[in-house]
């Protein structure tokens, strides 16, 4: 288990990396925390010929509000720092909620935010997340800049919208408007385990108990997060009690997706996991929601 | 003596060096000019090997060399059974062992076809990439109940059918029982495949010394004295001119007790051969498919019970899945054979078994070593059948228990060490109401379970009972040795991994020659050290060894004795061996340190009697007639969420029986880690093939050892039962915790979701099943 | 094709200079480069935590970084938590965490213990009383085979009284 033989780069500028992408083309590979890439080379699943490492670009680490509550995020900012960042809890506390189901403590010390993004595994917490949070990812090129929406970045499998001389460069997750509620949870048989089926949801609830906007994302349920677009419309508008709640999720489980079947969870399980795990989010929204955390 | 260091929880002498970094595993070992071996494995289950080429291979960078079964010439040839067949009648027994190299065929997923050496790790992976191998493929036997059918592929094409072996033995006549019974019950037993999953994998590192003509060879084994008799023999040298050394090892549970694995002939052949040190260390994956496995077999047994739920006998049909090749005899299946009828006093017992080649990797024993499979069976037909009765499930078990008159206990039927299964001693009755105790039985099932199931929770709780057949022979040797320094040293053949063996073997010593266990430093797996042993496996080092180097330590406290009455001219029965010194008792100004007495029983001038021995120094050996019976109830209370199937362990109790105690932290120790294996076997870990024998879970992502998060506080309570087959009257312990895991498991859970009418038959269980099982029910 | 690759950084307070080929694992780097060997591999994709090492005071896992990446950093290994041990100083010259593992038979084979050890010193700086919860997500991403983990937890609440 030792990886194939590679070049290696390690530019100090997005400009240099940027550089190095159009030279080597499709021979090159970003590496960012490499949590999830150096893993895959070492079972030499993957061998690329380029290895462009970002972690000296000391730019792309930060993390900022802006006066309006939007929170910016340097993609190479590493996951336990999002994690501890005051700044996420305030701005982002759907985000924060989520941060310590990311494997451990040891591989969010070097996971990237920006590189469990790009690398857009479905089983990842962060791009369901990110999805939930109607976030937009900065996007960078040769000489050009581009944003583009979580819902439209994450594509298929591992596959994403970025080209490949392109480099994600920031998260932009906008403030939550007022009367809103979150809660994320997943299950997984140990702790730390990518999830057998993960659920996060944000809700709007500005007054009483009707329901002015409602987004439910899974992560583990298909090729990409999978928004349960049926149950959040049932929610828009609904006023909501533990009925209303349970039918919804009933929706999500049952109508809003098509969940594989593995060695470790089949379809109907899973099916049944998210059906509970969007009852659990959603009661959890909705009282953080009714008590105006927000 | 002052106090007694036996039965101490004493910290542990070799903790320090494995706390700081400092203590020597295999891989540690680095020498000048070393080369390193990567390993070309077969991607297929079953396939003929068409045509294999290295050419593009030995042209890669730091390539030294590339060997097939070709190139190994004569020194081809499949590996010794390591155990042959017990002597039952009518027995059939159709061995095959592993090859080196493989050559026209390949039997399962990762067996080697060619190794490539190389001037480091990484150039060797580069360049097995490059070896061509054109394979045939075969079908592949993946389920055990294919291996037998008709048209059946043969994975051993000069068998006329994929049978290890079959073996049938009795105790009365299961017919009689049968007739006589109130009721039968009948059901099918699945129990699958894990891994031991040592935190260290395997791995060999052999230097060949041509001016010395000597080789040394440092091996991950369980058994170092055996692996360098084989060696030696097998390059055609003396075993004198080979040393093995298995320094510490990170974890056995097994799978290194197999031996003359491919790759420990390998390296000392490649390393002669290219006269340079030459280093393999295997890689996880590797460790998915190399290294042996354990546990596939599918049992169908009834229970014969009369009105009053004693057992009048038990019929047991089981297929073994012995993997490709089975050099290890019938161990595993034969414990699962003696360890059924457990604590229970059964008349009638039927029991037959096929052990079928699969193309899957080798089987070979993994802590508890098929006791699992037979302690799972009776449990869920005491269950089955108590519930039927309708009688209480721990009634019925006590009903049936061997009362304490009847030991020796003779089952009749022959165990793993060829002698009768016969249980030296027990006194199970007190362990189990210990056990109800602790778990708070009549409570829960009176009170707490009722309450907690009107409140929609769904908690069951679960006990069983089990033996283990422990430290059986044929022997171990040690040699004792008090230095001038003052210190002691001990050299014995077995190798150790963990079991606290520095420790424990140095409070023995200590006792005797009235030392500190800190002043004793104990040397194991180093073949120049102690000629002669057989390993540490089935739960025997602290019982065989541990009586050993007691042997030896009272031979070398009749010498302190003796040249002390002679030095101080004063009766033997007056002295006393404390503090380091021999002393005329009550006068402890009188002393003489025993290092000074190991200088005066050393002269090097002058003349001495004839007959005299040198120094204070003895070597003796022990080897027990037959097996200790160890004993134990394990108990324990779980929640099941009835939506997503997790669960969560309220209690966990274990009560155990080994009879007298070494060292309490570390036999603890033990158990807690035998009880992670059994949850890990009873719920997280399962290997998953495909139909072509593929393995869908080769890594520590999706095979799920058990993690602290999902382990509960172990509760522990020990009997002390001695065994008359030994001085220290002790029995193994290393086994136990992970025996009876997977039936406290089926019992609890099925106890806990009976509302829902499940019936659980198979090990491992998880969430994902639990749910199909509820949905089927 | 072999590129070699500088590298500067310090390890256990040595600071190093070396060539290395892009591809070393840290962990290879450290125990056969260095011969820091008391940092063990148990599966070489990040599953185990028996490789946790120190990367500028953080515990992180050495067999999945690139032994280039910790150019320019501070590592910590298991051999440099108690400077002051030698194998004559005895076991009070260790680390409070490698104390309280020895007091409470926190290890048997001793294989995954380093990895342990590492991940423990940073997480009872940062929590010097954790409850029992927070102790067992603090060691859930490292696998001992052998105990069961209830003694480890016992010596890290052993531990927290050490350094408290």
């Amino acid at each position: 288990m030792k990886p194939a033989p590679f070049q290696y780069f390690a530019p100090v500028t997005v400009d240099d990396a940027l550089a190095l992408l159009a030279e080597h083309g499709y021979d090159a590979k970003l590496l960012a925390g490499g949590q999830s890439l150096v893993p895959t080379m070492n079972f030499r699943l993957s061998q690329p010929g380029v290895l462009v490492d970002l972690n000296k670009i000391a730019d792309l680490a930060y993390i900022r509000a802006d006066s309006d509550g939007t929170l910016r995020i340097g993609a190479m900012t590493r996951q336990s720092t999002v994690e501890r960042d005051p700044l996420t809890a305030r701005h982002a506390p759907l985000l924060a909620e989520a941060m310590p189901h990311i494997a451990h403590r040891q591989i969010r010390n070097r996971g990237t935010i920006g590189g469990s993004l790009a690398h857009a595994d479905p089983a990842a917490e962060l791009p369901a997340i990110m999805v939930t949070l109607n976030a937009r990812f900065v996007i960078q090129g040769a000489g050009r800049r581009r944003e583009v929406a979580a819902r439209d970045f994450f594509q298929a499998l591992f596959m994403t919208d970025l080209a490949p001389d392109e480099i994600l460069t920031e998260i932009i997750i906008p403030p939550m408007p007022p009367g809103s509620g979150w809660a994320m949870d997943e299950i997984a048989r140990r702790h730390g385990d990518y999830a057998l089926v993960g659920a996060a949801a944000l809700v709007t609830m500005p007054e009483g108990d009707l329901c002015a906007d409602a987004t439910l994302t899974f992560l583990s349920v298909g090729e990409t997060p999978v928004v349960a677009t049926l149950a959040c419309a049932y929610l828009c508008g609904a006023r909501i009690d533990d009925a209303c709640i349970a039918e919804a999720a009933r929706m999500a489980g049952q109508e809003d997706m098509d969940p594989p079947g593995d060695i470790h969870a089949s379809v109907a399980y899973r099916r049944k996991l998210a059906q509970v795990l969007a009852r659990r989010v959603l009661t959890r929204a909705f009282q953080r929601a009714k008590d105006g955390v927000v | 003596m002052t106090t007694q260091l036996f039965g101490q929880p004493i910290k542990r002498n070799e903790d320090p060096r494995l706390l700081t970094g400092q203590a020597l595993f295999t891989d540690d070992v680095k020498l000048p000019d070393m080369l390193y071996a990567a390993f070309v494995r077969s991607d297929f289950a079953h396939a003929r090997i068409l045509s294999i080429d290295v050419s593009g291979a030995l042209e890669m960078p730091g390539v030294v060399a590339v060997y097939t079964a070709e190139d190994l010439g004569a020194y081809w040839q499949p590996g010794p059974l390591l155990v042959p067949p017990p002597p039952v009648p009518d027995l059939v027994f159709n061995p095959r062992m592993q090859v080196p190299l493989a050559k026209d065929k390949v039997r399962h997923v990762g067996e080697p076809i060619a190794v490539v050496v190389a001037e480091s790790r990484y150039q060797a992976e580069d360049a097995a990439e490059q070896v061509f191998v054109e394979f045939d493929p075969l079908p592949a036997i993946v389920e055990l109940e294919d291996a037998l059918l008709e048209d059946a592929p043969l994975i051993h094409e000069d068998l006329d059918a994929n049978l290890n072996a079959h073996v049938v033995q009795h105790k009365g006549d299961y017919a009689q029982a049968a007739a006589q019974a109130r009721l039968i019950v009948k059901r099918r037993f699945l129990y699958d495949r894990g891994i031991a999953a040592a935190m260290e994998n395997r791995g060999v590192v052999a230097a060949w010394d041509a001016r010395a003509e000597r080789l040394t060879m440092w091996d991950t084994t369980q058994a170092p004295v055996v692996i360098r008799n084989g060696i030696a023999a097998m390059l055609g040298l003396s075993e004198m001119q080979v040393r093995v050394i298995a320094p510490f090892i990170g974890g056995g549970f097994g799978p290194k007790i197999m031996m003359f694995y491919p790759e420990e002939v390998l390296m000392p052949w490649i390393s002669m051969r290219l006269n340079r040190p030459v280093k393999w260390i295997e890689d996880r994956q590797e460790n998915f498919f190399a290294t042996t496995q354990e546990r596939g077999q599918i049992h169908e047994s009834e229970i014969a019970v009369a009105e009053d739920g004693r057992v009048l006998g038990v019929k047991d049909v089981f297929l073994h899945d012995a993997g490709a090749y089975a050099p290890y005899g019938l161990t595993v299946a034969l414990n699962s054979q003696c360890t059924l009828l457990g604590q229970y006093d059964v008349p009638h017992y039927h029991t037959e078994f096929r052990s079928v080649f699969t193309n899957k990797p080798i089987v070979t024993p993994y802590r508890g070593a098929g006791r699992q499979h037979g302690v799972f069976v009776m449990e869920r037909l005491l269950d089955l059948a108590a519930k039927e009765l309708g009688m209480d499930r721990v009634e019925i078990r006590r009903r049936n228990l061997i009362s304490p008159e009847k030991f020796p206990y003779n089952n009749e039927i022959i165990y793993q060490d060829f002698a009768p299964l016969v249980y030296d001693s027990g006194n199970y009755g007190p362990a189990l109401d210990k056990a109800l105790e602790l778990i708070g039985y009549r409570r829960f099932i009176d009170e707490e379970q009722p309450r907690l199931r009107a409140e929609g929770r769904y908690v069951g709780l679960g006990l069983v009972t089990y033996v283990e057949g422990t430290g059986i022979g044929p022997y171990e040797g040690a040699k004792v040795t008090v230095e001038t320094s003052g210190r002691v040293s001990v050299a014995s053949g077995i190798g150790t991994q963990g079991q606290g063996h520095f420790t424990s073997f140095a409070q023995i010593v200590a006792d005797q020659l009235g030392v500190g266990v800190g002043d004793v430093r104990l040397v194991t797996g180093d073949t120049a050290e102690f000629y002669w042993g057989a390993g540490t496996f089935a739960s025997r080092g602290a019982v065989v060894a541990g009586n050993a180097i007691n042997a030896a330590a009272l031979a070398v406290r009749k010498k302190i004795l003796q040249k002390a009455s002679e030095e101080l001219e004063i009766d033997q029965e007056d002295l006393e061996l404390a503090d380091g010194a021999v002393r005329v008792k009550g006068v402890p100004a009188s002393a003489i340190k025993l290092g000074d007495l190991a200088a005066r029983a050393n002269p090097t001038r002058g003349a001495v009697k004839p007959g005299t021995e040198p120094g204070l120094e003895a070597t003796d050996y022990f080897g027990p007639e037959r097996g200790a019976t160890a004993s134990g109830v394990h108990a324990m209370i779980v929640e099941v969420d009835p939506e997503t199937m997790l669960i969560d362990i309220r209690r966990y109790v274990v009560v155990h029986d080994c009879g007298r105690v070494i060292n309490p932290m570390i036999l603890e120790g033990q158990i807690h880690g035998g009880v992670a294996q059994g949850i890990g076997n009873a719920f997280y870990e399962q290997l998953v093939w495909d139909k072509n024998g593929q393995l869908l879970n080769a890594s520590f992502m999706d095979y799920l050892l058990p993690t602290a998060d999902v382990m509960p506080v172990i509760e522990t309570d020990h009997m002390e039962t001695p065994s008359p087959l030994n001085p220290l009257g002790i029995k193994g312990a290393g086994e136990a915790g992970a025996i009876p895991v997977g039936p406290l498991f089926a019992q609890a859970l099925e106890d806990a979701l009976s509302p829902l009418g499940v019936e659980i038959l198979e090990i491992p269980l998880s969430p994902n099943r639990l749910f199909e099982l509820v949905n089927d029910a | 094709m072999s590129q070699r690759y500088t590298i500067r950084l310090t390890v256990n307070g040595e600071k190093i200079e070396r060539d290395v080929e892009p591809r070393l694992l840290l962990s290879d780097f450290l125990r056969h480069e260095l011969r820091l060997t008391g940092t063990h591999v148990g599966c070489e994709h990040g599953s185990c935590g028996a490789c946790t090492i120190l990367l500028d005071g953080q515990a992180v896992r050495s067999c999945i970084m690139f032994a280039v990446q910790a150019d320019g950093h501070a590592l910590t290994t298991i051999e440099g938590v108690a400077p002051d041990w030698t194998a004559s100083s005895g076991p009070e010259a260790m680390h409070p965490v490698q104390i309280a593992f020895w007091e409470k038979h926190g290890l048997q084979c001793g294989y995954c213990t380093p990895g342990f050890i590492m991940t423990l010193i940073p997480f009872l700086e940062e929590n010097p009383h954790p409850s029992d919860e927070e102790i067992i997500q603090a060691i859930s991403g490292n696998i001992c085979r052998c105990t069961g983990y209830q003694n480890i937890v016992a010596a890290v609440r052993r531990a927290a009284e050490l350094m408290g």
